[in-house]
């Protein structure tokens, strides 16, 4: 399927789509047409239009209960494993339509990784949090797969702490450690796009920084997405800011914009803490 | 005024406190009361014999090898039996099956069935197996036993599936990963400690099952490990030797008592040292 300029996201939707050239423009890895979600009968999302962008980092603010980790999850259609939530409308990742109900979806959150509020390690050892993973799509002697955990561990900045106790319980490790591990294992399997739902909202200041650092440098591999609760988080990891109030996308913009002059009053109140 | 309220409080408070502890010393004074006339009545006969000779005529000494033998069989058969469809059923029921109508139901019966006379169960299967075989055996105490276990397992594993953190399936899933591995590979690990405390639960249960026995695999004077004859077992021997009027018989039925007592108890504390274990992690 070819490729639409992004020019086409503004037809059905007042919000425009970031243009800034001070990003450098790349394609839309995900695009979301019309977007509605629904919880049984309640409609979470209304209408929402977004694109995330190859490479870059897109930033899901708002208050609690606005829809912002439901849109998320729509990305790899964790929705799917409960009953009676549905979601309308059209979810391209590279022009195919995720919400298509033929699409397989493990082969769709192979491409699409997710990495989660609290730190989620399996209960098994260090090394198999992350070969599991591997285990799933290839089969590796042991020498490959020694390199695939060590590399996925070096690129979440963990190799150093664990490299003498990989064959330990991933329970055993500090908070921040467990979440750079479950980063670890959704990088070790080379997914395309990585969807964080409030990934720091569980560790400390040092490990949020490291988790910040982090996320920084997997834009040169991966498309992330992030739904964050702290607007300096938003501002310090992404290019692009979606602000979402009450099942609506507010506004989308480049996030220097978002939080220093934004169009709607409603993005102005929460960013200044008016409310939310 | 305040200072009246609180005193108000603290006299309700110390009620209150006296009733739970008299209601603790209450309970737990039967049980004491229990163990000691077991030890007391049981240790004396505690021999070399008891675990190397057949039980006796009356009037003559012996041990009760072949009730300690049928036990075994009867109870590891039960749960061999028994313990991997509960395991089955509890995980269609908290994984595939949680959100549907059957589970509903079938939680509803399995309710029943936990709760269930175990007298009937022996009657069902007398009804089932004996009658239609001609005889009792050891196999039809076997099915009464695993009936028995069923219900516990059931439920075990299901509760225990269902602690298992929706965050972790979720994570698993994100991974692209089927949802055959999601459940055996994450949710059973995650649970192991829980559901191996199920089945040793279920064990203790059945351990000192009497009355399913006596309609099934009766009683057997002589060792037998043929499961198509009848086989003997603590529990029925126990039964049998405590009505009788011989003392050496009598003497035989408390050393059998004390050995089921003694096993489930080391069963139970296993079963709570693993599922303290679980909650450590």
């Amino acid at each position: 399927m070819s490729f639409e300029k992004p020019a086409s996201l503004n037809n059905t939707s007042s919000i425009a789509a970031p243009t800034s050239q001070a990003n450098g423009h790349t394609r839309e890895k995900i695009s979301v047409r019309s977007l509605n979600f629904y919880y049984g009968t309640s409609r979470a999302l209304k209408e929402v239009n977004l694109s995330l962008r190859e490479h870059k980092v897109t930033a899901l603010i708002g208050p609690s209960g606005c829809g912002k980790s439901t849109l998320l999850r729509v990305f790899n259609r964790m929705y799917d494993l409960y009953p009676g939530q549905r979601a309308e409308g059209e979810v391209l990742l590279d022009g195919e339509n995720i919400l298509d109900p033929s699409l397989d979806l493990n082969l769709l959150r192979a491409r699409v990784g997710m990495v989660f509020q609290k730190p989620t390690p399996f209960p098994m050892s260090i090394y198999d949090n992350i070969a599991f993973g591997i285990k799933l799509y290839e089969r590796l002697s042991k020498s490959e797969m020694d390199g695939r955990v060590e590399s996925a561990l070096r690129r979440s900045a963990l190799w150093e702490e664990v490299r003498d106790k990989l064959t330990q319980s991933g329970l055993s490790l500090s908070g921040g450690q467990q979440q750079r591990l479950c980063i670890a294992r959704t990088v070790a399997i080379r997914p395309e796009v990585i969807l964080f739902d409030e990934p720091c909202s569980a560790l400390d200041p040092i490990s949020t920084s490291k988790i910040e650092e982090l996320i920084d440098e997997l834009t040169d591999d991966y498309t992330i997405a992030i739904v964050t609760h702290s607007m300096q988080q938003a501002a310090r990891v992404s290019e692009y800011t979606a602000f979402m109030y009450l099942g609506e996308l507010v506004e989308f913009d480049d996030t220097s914009k978002v939080f220093t002059s934004p169009r709607e009053k409603r993005t102005q109140d929460y960013i200044t803490g008016r409310f939310g | 005024m305040i200072i009246a309220k609180y005193r108000r409080r603290r006299r309700i408070d110390a009620i209150a406190k006296g009733l739970c502890l008299a209601a603790t010393g209450f309970g737990l004074g039967w049980l004491v009361l229990i163990l000691a006339a077991l030890l007391w009545n049981g240790v004396g006969g505690v021999s070399f014999a008891v675990f190397t000779q057949m039980t006796p005529p009356p009037g003559a000494a012996g041990g009760l090898l072949n009730a300690i033998a049928g036990s075994l069989i009867l109870t590891v058969l039960g749960v061999l039996i028994g313990a991997p469809i509960g395991m089955l059923a509890g995980t269609y029921m908290a994984e595939y099956g949680r959100y549907s109508k059957l589970t509903f139901f079938v939680r509803f019966i399995n309710d029943i069935l936990l709760s269930a006379p175990s007298i009937v169960v022996g009657l069902f299967v007398y009804e089932l197996m004996v009658t239609r075989m001609g005889h009792f055996s050891g196999i039809a105490g076997a099915v009464a036993l695993a009936i028995i276990v069923i219900p516990v397992v059931v439920r075990t594993t299901e509760d225990m599936l269902l602690l298992v953190p929706g965050p972790l399936r979720e994570a698993a899933s994100a991974l692209g990963m089927p949802l055959a591995s999601v459940i055996t590979k994450v949710a059973y690990r995650a649970a192991r400690a829980g559901l191996v405390t199920g089945v040793l639960l279920a064990i203790a249960r059945i351990s000192g099952e009497t009355a399913p026995l006596l309609f099934t695999a009766l009683n057997n004077q002589f060792y037998s490990v043929n499961l198509n004859e009848p086989m003997s077992s603590l529990p029925a021997v126990i039964f049998q030797f405590a009505l009788s009027p011989y003392k050496e018989w009598q003497q035989l039925a408390w050393t059998g008592a004390l050995l089921v007592t003694f096993a489930v108890l080391a069963m139970s504390i296993a079963a709570r040292i693993l599922s303290a274990r679980a909650v450590n992690k």
